[in-house]
Protein backbone atom coordinates (compact mmCIF):
# COMPACT_ATOMS: atom_id res chain seq x y z
CA UNK A 1 0.00 0.00 0.00
CA UNK A 2 1.82 3.18 -1.33
CA UNK A 3 1.42 6.51 0.95
CA UNK A 4 0.61 9.01 -1.49
CA UNK A 5 -0.69 11.27 0.95
CA UNK A 6 0.36 14.68 1.94
CA UNK A 7 -0.52 14.24 5.55
CA UNK A 8 1.40 12.01 7.73
CA UNK A 9 1.11 7.92 8.40
CA UNK A 10 0.71 7.67 12.44
CA UNK A 11 3.72 5.62 13.90
CA UNK A 12 2.23 1.94 13.78
CA UNK A 13 5.14 -0.87 14.16
CA UNK A 14 7.03 2.21 15.69
CA UNK A 15 4.98 2.67 18.67
CA UNK A 16 2.28 -0.52 18.97
CA UNK A 17 3.10 -3.19 21.78
CA UNK A 18 2.12 -6.57 19.61
CA UNK A 19 0.43 -9.01 21.63
CA UNK A 20 2.09 -12.66 22.06
CA UNK A 21 -0.69 -13.98 19.48
CA UNK A 22 0.68 -11.28 16.76
CA UNK A 23 4.65 -12.04 17.56
CA UNK A 24 3.48 -15.82 17.01
CA UNK A 25 1.87 -14.99 14.18
CA UNK A 26 4.84 -13.26 12.67
CA UNK A 27 6.99 -16.15 13.79
CA UNK A 28 4.64 -18.43 11.71
CA UNK A 29 5.17 -16.66 8.71
CA UNK A 30 8.82 -16.54 9.17
CA UNK A 31 8.90 -20.26 9.93
CA UNK A 32 7.15 -20.58 6.74
CA UNK A 33 9.41 -18.74 4.56
CA UNK A 34 12.36 -20.60 5.95
CA UNK A 35 11.14 -23.33 5.44
CA UNK A 36 10.90 -22.43 1.40
CA UNK A 37 14.40 -21.77 2.32
CA UNK A 38 15.37 -24.83 3.59
CA UNK A 39 13.87 -26.99 0.88
CA UNK A 40 16.14 -25.40 -1.54
CA UNK A 41 18.98 -26.82 0.65
CA UNK A 42 17.73 -29.47 0.98
CA UNK A 43 17.54 -29.81 -3.27
CA UNK A 44 20.89 -29.11 -3.09
CA UNK A 45 22.15 -31.76 -0.80
CA UNK A 46 20.39 -34.18 -2.93
CA UNK A 47 21.81 -32.59 -6.01
CA UNK A 48 25.53 -32.76 -4.55
CA UNK A 49 24.73 -36.15 -3.57
CA UNK A 50 24.10 -37.26 -7.11
CA UNK A 51 26.88 -35.52 -8.65
CA UNK A 52 28.84 -37.68 -7.52
CA UNK A 53 31.47 -38.09 -4.28
CA UNK A 54 33.60 -35.37 -3.97
CA UNK A 55 30.55 -32.52 -3.87
CA UNK A 56 29.02 -35.33 -1.69
CA UNK A 57 32.49 -34.58 0.33
CA UNK A 58 32.36 -31.05 0.35
CA UNK A 59 28.67 -30.62 0.99
CA UNK A 60 29.10 -32.79 4.20
CA UNK A 61 31.76 -30.96 5.13
CA UNK A 62 29.80 -27.14 4.66
CA UNK A 63 26.68 -29.44 6.57
CA UNK A 64 29.28 -30.79 9.25
CA UNK A 65 30.23 -27.23 10.33
CA UNK A 66 29.34 -24.98 12.80
CA UNK A 67 27.51 -22.94 10.07
CA UNK A 68 25.73 -25.79 8.52
CA UNK A 69 24.92 -27.23 12.13
CA UNK A 70 22.99 -24.01 12.88
CA UNK A 71 21.03 -23.80 9.41
CA UNK A 72 19.47 -27.94 10.09
CA UNK A 73 18.70 -26.51 14.01
CA UNK A 74 16.49 -24.03 12.82
CA UNK A 75 15.41 -25.63 9.95
CA UNK A 76 14.65 -28.43 12.12
CA UNK A 77 12.35 -25.99 14.75
CA UNK A 78 10.82 -23.56 11.57
CA UNK A 79 9.51 -27.46 10.90
CA UNK A 80 8.31 -28.36 14.24
CA UNK A 81 7.24 -24.96 14.77
CA UNK A 82 5.32 -24.24 11.63
CA UNK A 83 3.76 -28.17 11.96
CA UNK A 84 2.76 -27.08 15.67
CA UNK A 85 1.28 -23.77 14.85
CA UNK A 86 -0.16 -25.39 11.56
CA UNK A 87 -2.25 -27.14 14.29
CA UNK A 88 -2.88 -24.55 15.91
CA UNK A 89 -4.76 -22.83 12.85
CA UNK A 90 -6.43 -26.05 11.94
CA UNK A 91 -8.45 -26.02 15.21
CA UNK A 92 -9.29 -21.86 14.44
CA UNK A 93 -10.24 -23.17 11.36
CA UNK A 94 -13.23 -25.50 12.81
CA UNK A 95 -14.07 -22.34 15.06
CA UNK A 96 -12.23 -23.71 18.45
CA UNK A 97 -10.21 -21.95 20.86
CA UNK A 98 -10.70 -18.60 19.29
CA UNK A 99 -11.17 -16.77 22.66
CA UNK A 100 -8.35 -14.93 23.69
CA UNK A 101 -7.05 -16.95 27.13
CA UNK A 102 -7.26 -19.83 25.11
CA UNK A 103 -5.55 -18.48 22.07
CA UNK A 104 -2.71 -17.05 24.40
CA UNK A 105 -2.30 -20.42 26.53
CA UNK A 106 -2.22 -22.52 22.54
CA UNK A 107 0.39 -19.98 21.80
CA UNK A 108 2.53 -20.73 24.34
CA UNK A 109 1.80 -24.80 24.08
CA UNK A 110 2.87 -24.65 20.71
CA UNK A 111 5.96 -22.54 21.21
CA UNK A 112 7.40 -25.31 23.96
CA UNK A 113 5.88 -28.32 22.12
CA UNK A 114 8.37 -27.29 18.97
CA UNK A 115 11.19 -26.19 21.17
CA UNK A 116 10.96 -29.60 22.96
CA UNK A 117 10.36 -31.50 19.88
CA UNK A 118 13.49 -29.69 17.90
CA UNK A 119 15.96 -30.76 20.93
CA UNK A 120 14.28 -34.35 21.47
CA UNK A 121 15.28 -34.57 17.67
CA UNK A 122 18.14 -33.45 18.02
CA UNK A 123 19.38 -35.95 21.51
CA UNK A 124 17.93 -39.03 19.08
CA UNK A 125 20.31 -37.80 16.45
CA UNK A 126 23.31 -37.32 19.22
CA UNK A 127 22.81 -40.85 20.73
CA UNK A 128 22.43 -42.73 17.34
CA UNK B 1 4.02 -4.83 -0.24
CA UNK B 2 3.72 -3.83 2.94
CA UNK B 3 5.69 -0.58 3.94
CA UNK B 4 7.67 -1.28 7.56
CA UNK B 5 9.21 2.59 7.61
CA UNK B 6 6.73 5.63 8.15
CA UNK B 7 7.04 8.10 5.43
CA UNK B 8 9.71 10.87 5.40
CA UNK B 9 6.80 13.16 6.08
CA UNK B 10 5.46 11.16 9.15
CA UNK B 11 8.57 10.89 11.04
CA UNK B 12 7.91 11.64 14.76
CA UNK B 13 10.27 14.41 16.23
CA UNK B 14 10.45 15.57 20.04
CA UNK B 15 8.95 18.74 20.54
CA UNK B 16 8.45 20.91 23.97
CA UNK B 17 8.06 19.76 27.58
CA UNK B 18 5.45 22.06 29.76
CA UNK B 19 6.47 21.85 33.22
CA UNK B 20 3.79 21.10 36.10
CA UNK B 21 2.96 23.76 38.18
CA UNK B 22 5.19 24.65 41.19
CA UNK B 23 4.47 22.93 44.30
CA UNK B 24 3.09 19.46 42.25
CA UNK B 25 4.56 16.63 44.23
CA UNK B 26 3.06 13.84 42.58
CA UNK B 27 3.74 14.13 38.83
CA UNK B 28 2.95 12.00 35.77
CA UNK B 29 4.58 12.64 32.43
CA UNK B 30 2.00 12.68 29.45
CA UNK B 31 4.14 11.99 26.09
CA UNK B 32 1.39 12.89 23.27
CA UNK B 33 2.09 12.58 19.88
CA UNK B 34 1.14 16.31 18.19
CA UNK B 35 1.50 17.17 14.51
CA UNK B 36 0.32 20.85 13.23
CA UNK B 37 -1.47 20.97 9.60
CA UNK B 38 -0.87 24.62 9.19
CA UNK B 39 2.73 24.65 9.88
CA UNK B 40 3.26 20.84 7.73
CA UNK B 41 6.48 20.29 9.87
CA UNK B 42 6.80 16.72 10.69
CA UNK B 43 5.13 15.42 13.47
CA UNK B 44 6.64 15.44 16.87
CA UNK B 45 5.66 14.73 20.79
CA UNK B 46 5.16 17.35 23.33
CA UNK B 47 5.30 15.92 27.29
CA UNK B 48 3.38 17.52 29.89
CA UNK B 49 4.03 16.96 33.41
CA UNK B 50 0.39 16.50 35.07
CA UNK B 51 -0.19 17.26 38.71
CA UNK B 52 -1.93 14.08 40.01
CA UNK B 53 -2.75 14.72 42.76
CA UNK B 54 -5.55 17.13 40.96
CA UNK B 55 -6.44 15.30 37.61
CA UNK B 56 -8.97 12.89 37.43
CA UNK B 57 -8.21 8.54 37.08
CA UNK B 58 -8.65 7.74 33.28
CA UNK B 59 -6.51 8.78 30.37
CA UNK B 60 -9.17 10.65 29.40
CA UNK B 61 -8.76 12.90 32.26
CA UNK B 62 -5.42 13.56 32.25
CA UNK B 63 -5.64 14.77 28.37
CA UNK B 64 -8.64 17.12 29.05
CA UNK B 65 -6.69 18.52 31.77
CA UNK B 66 -3.76 18.99 29.68
CA UNK B 67 -6.26 20.88 27.37
CA UNK B 68 -7.70 22.87 29.61
CA UNK B 69 -4.84 23.82 31.75
CA UNK B 70 -1.70 23.60 29.73
CA UNK B 71 -2.03 23.80 26.02
CA UNK B 72 -5.49 24.41 24.42
CA UNK B 73 -3.84 23.61 21.24
CA UNK B 74 -3.69 20.00 21.92
CA UNK B 75 -6.62 18.27 19.28
CA UNK B 76 -8.60 15.19 20.16
CA UNK B 77 -11.85 13.69 19.77
CA UNK B 78 -13.88 12.60 22.50
CA UNK B 79 -17.72 12.77 23.34
CA UNK B 80 -19.27 10.68 26.13
CA UNK B 81 -16.57 9.71 28.44
CA UNK B 82 -17.64 6.60 29.54
CA UNK B 83 -17.15 4.02 26.74
CA UNK B 84 -20.23 4.22 24.62
CA UNK B 85 -19.58 6.41 22.10
CA UNK B 86 -15.96 5.41 20.55
CA UNK B 87 -14.80 9.07 19.99
CA UNK B 88 -11.58 9.11 21.87
CA UNK B 89 -9.99 5.89 20.64
CA UNK B 90 -6.58 6.11 20.06
CA UNK B 91 -2.64 4.74 20.99
CA UNK B 92 -1.78 4.53 24.71
CA UNK B 93 0.84 2.89 26.31
CA UNK B 94 1.29 0.83 23.38
CA UNK B 95 -2.39 -0.53 22.54
CA UNK B 96 -4.95 1.29 21.37
CA UNK B 97 -8.10 1.55 23.38
CA UNK B 98 -10.41 4.14 24.79
CA UNK B 99 -8.95 7.03 26.60
CA UNK B 100 -12.34 7.10 28.73
CA UNK B 101 -12.10 3.60 30.19
CA UNK B 102 -8.24 3.76 30.55
CA UNK B 103 -6.96 3.77 33.74
CA UNK B 104 -3.67 6.01 33.87
CA UNK B 105 -2.69 3.73 37.27
CA UNK B 106 -2.58 0.82 34.79
CA UNK B 107 -0.16 2.57 33.12
CA UNK B 108 3.49 1.39 33.72
CA UNK B 109 6.01 4.66 33.23
CA UNK B 110 5.57 7.77 30.54
CA UNK B 111 1.83 8.08 29.46
CA UNK B 112 2.55 7.42 26.17
CA UNK B 113 -0.44 8.67 23.70
CA UNK B 114 -0.37 8.59 19.88
CA UNK B 115 -3.12 8.59 17.26
CA UNK B 116 -4.88 5.57 16.00
CA UNK B 117 -1.83 3.32 13.65
CA UNK B 118 -0.94 3.68 10.36
CA UNK B 119 -3.89 6.71 9.42
CA UNK B 120 -3.63 9.96 8.06
CA UNK B 121 -3.27 12.13 11.03
CA UNK B 122 -5.67 15.57 10.40
CA UNK B 123 -4.28 16.97 13.74
CA UNK B 124 -2.69 15.74 16.49
CA UNK B 125 -4.70 12.93 17.90
CA UNK B 126 -7.39 12.93 15.69
CA UNK B 127 -7.15 10.42 12.25
CA UNK B 128 -8.63 10.21 9.31
CA UNK B 129 -11.42 7.47 9.30
CA UNK B 130 -13.11 7.88 5.93
CA UNK B 131 -12.03 5.24 5.03
CA UNK B 132 -12.96 2.68 7.85
CA UNK B 133 -16.26 4.10 7.66
CA UNK B 134 -16.19 3.92 3.87
CA UNK B 135 -15.63 -0.41 4.76
CA UNK B 136 -17.94 -0.59 7.15
CA UNK B 137 -21.01 1.34 4.71
CA UNK B 138 -19.60 -1.31 1.95
CA UNK B 139 -21.06 -4.20 4.18
CA UNK B 140 -24.79 -2.73 4.12
CA UNK B 141 -24.91 -2.63 8.25
CA UNK B 142 -28.32 -3.01 7.88
CA UNK B 143 -31.69 -5.29 7.53
CA UNK B 144 -32.08 -6.68 4.19
CA UNK B 145 -35.15 -8.77 3.34
CA UNK B 146 -37.56 -10.00 0.50
CA UNK B 147 -40.09 -10.70 2.21
CA UNK B 148 -42.95 -8.18 2.95
CA UNK B 149 -42.88 -6.64 6.44
CA UNK B 150 -45.49 -8.28 8.43
CA UNK B 151 -48.76 -5.80 8.49
CA UNK B 152 -49.47 -6.20 12.26
CA UNK B 153 -46.41 -6.81 14.35
CA UNK B 154 -42.09 -6.12 14.25
CA UNK B 155 -40.54 -9.22 12.51
CA UNK B 156 -40.06 -11.55 15.34
CA UNK B 157 -36.65 -13.69 16.67
CA UNK B 158 -36.62 -16.41 19.27
CA UNK B 159 -34.39 -16.21 22.51
CA UNK B 160 -31.77 -18.21 21.24
CA UNK B 161 -31.50 -16.52 17.46
CA UNK B 162 -31.08 -12.84 19.53
CA UNK B 163 -28.33 -14.53 21.84
CA UNK B 164 -26.49 -15.25 18.94
CA UNK B 165 -26.48 -11.27 17.85
CA UNK B 166 -24.90 -10.96 21.80
CA UNK B 167 -20.76 -9.66 21.48
CA UNK B 168 -21.62 -8.56 17.52
CA UNK B 169 -24.18 -5.86 18.18
CA UNK B 170 -22.19 -4.22 20.85
CA UNK B 171 -19.47 -2.63 18.20
CA UNK B 172 -18.94 0.90 18.89
CA UNK B 173 -17.08 1.44 15.62
CA UNK B 174 -14.30 3.19 17.45
CA UNK B 175 -11.46 1.50 15.11
CA UNK B 176 -9.17 0.20 17.75
CA UNK B 177 -9.56 -3.47 16.09
CA UNK B 178 -8.70 -2.30 12.83
CA UNK B 179 -6.24 -0.24 13.53
CA UNK B 180 -4.51 -2.30 15.73
CA UNK B 181 -4.19 -5.05 13.03
CA UNK B 182 -0.71 -5.36 10.78
CA UNK B 183 -2.92 -7.07 8.05
CA UNK B 184 -4.93 -4.11 8.20
CA UNK B 185 -1.92 -1.53 8.14
CA UNK B 186 -0.29 -2.93 5.29
CA UNK B 187 -3.75 -3.81 3.11
CA UNK B 188 -6.24 -1.55 3.93
CA UNK B 189 -6.89 -0.23 0.46
CA UNK B 190 -8.45 -3.87 0.26
CA UNK B 191 -8.89 -5.67 3.10
CA UNK B 192 -11.59 -4.88 4.88
CA UNK B 193 -10.81 -5.20 8.64
CA UNK B 194 -11.95 -6.47 11.79
CA UNK B 195 -14.46 -3.85 12.44
CA UNK B 196 -16.13 -4.21 9.05
CA UNK B 197 -16.25 -8.09 9.20
CA UNK B 198 -17.67 -8.40 12.79
CA UNK B 199 -20.36 -5.96 11.71
CA UNK B 200 -20.86 -8.07 8.27
CA UNK B 201 -21.00 -11.04 10.34
CA UNK B 202 -23.59 -9.23 12.78
CA UNK B 203 -26.20 -9.60 9.96
CA UNK B 204 -24.98 -12.93 8.16
CA UNK B 205 -26.01 -14.09 11.65
CA UNK B 206 -29.17 -12.05 11.94
CA UNK B 207 -32.10 -14.85 11.52
CA UNK B 208 -34.33 -11.97 10.42
CA UNK B 209 -31.89 -11.33 7.52
CA UNK B 210 -32.10 -12.55 4.45
CA UNK B 211 -29.41 -11.77 1.74
CA UNK B 212 -26.62 -13.81 3.81
CA UNK B 213 -25.72 -15.46 0.33
CA UNK B 214 -25.34 -12.44 -0.95
CA UNK B 215 -23.21 -10.97 1.98
CA UNK B 216 -21.06 -13.98 1.87
CA UNK B 217 -20.79 -13.41 -2.15
CA UNK B 218 -19.57 -9.95 -1.74
CA UNK B 219 -17.35 -11.02 0.89
CA UNK B 220 -15.75 -14.14 -1.05
CA UNK B 221 -12.39 -12.06 -1.39
CA UNK B 222 -8.55 -13.04 -1.16
CA UNK B 223 -8.46 -9.82 0.53
CA UNK B 224 -11.82 -8.21 1.35
CA UNK B 225 -11.59 -11.44 3.85
CA UNK B 226 -8.96 -13.83 3.78
CA UNK B 227 -6.27 -11.15 5.22
CA UNK B 228 -7.18 -12.20 8.53
CA UNK B 229 -4.11 -14.15 9.48
CA UNK B 230 -5.74 -14.48 12.89
CA UNK B 231 -3.25 -12.62 14.50
CA UNK B 232 -5.56 -11.88 16.98
CA UNK B 233 -4.66 -8.16 17.86
CA UNK B 234 -8.03 -6.91 17.08
CA UNK B 235 -9.68 -9.18 19.50
CA UNK B 236 -6.74 -7.83 22.24
CA UNK B 237 -7.21 -4.58 21.40
CA UNK B 238 -11.22 -4.40 21.51
CA UNK B 239 -12.12 -1.97 24.50
CA UNK B 240 -15.36 -3.39 24.59
CA UNK B 241 -14.21 -7.45 24.83
CA UNK B 242 -15.40 -8.32 21.29
CA UNK B 243 -13.94 -11.15 19.24
CA UNK B 244 -13.85 -10.06 15.34
CA UNK B 245 -11.34 -12.85 15.22
CA UNK B 246 -13.74 -14.94 16.46
CA UNK B 247 -16.39 -13.34 14.07
CA UNK B 248 -14.11 -13.80 10.88
CA UNK B 249 -13.35 -17.75 11.28
CA UNK B 250 -17.29 -17.83 11.68
CA UNK B 251 -17.39 -15.85 8.10
CA UNK B 252 -14.81 -17.89 6.77
CA UNK B 253 -16.40 -21.34 8.09
CA UNK B 254 -19.73 -20.46 6.48
CA UNK B 255 -17.75 -20.13 2.88
CA UNK B 256 -16.54 -23.55 3.57
CA UNK B 257 -20.03 -24.89 4.52
CA UNK B 258 -21.86 -23.52 1.77
CA UNK B 259 -19.72 -25.37 -0.85
CA UNK B 260 -20.21 -28.39 0.88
Amino acid sequence: MSWDDPRPMSPHLQVYKLPITAKLSILHRGTGGALFLGLILMIAVLASAASGPESWASMHSFLSGFFGQLIIFGFTFALYYHACNGVRHLFWDIGKGLDLENARKSGVAVLIASVVLTLLTWLIAALV
Amino acid sequence: MAEFKLPANSIVMTGKTVKAPAGATNIRKFIVYRYDPDTGENPHTDTYEVDMDNCGPMVLDGLLKIKDEMDSTVALRRSCREGICGSCSMNIDGRNTLACTKAIDDIEGDVKIYPLPHQPVIKDLVSDLTNFYAQYASVKPWMSTDAAVPPDRERLQSKEDREKLDGLYECILCACCSTSCPSYWWNSDRYLGPAALLNSYRWIADSRDENTGERLDELEDTFKLYRCHTIMSCTDSCPKGLNPAKSIAEIKRLMVKRKS
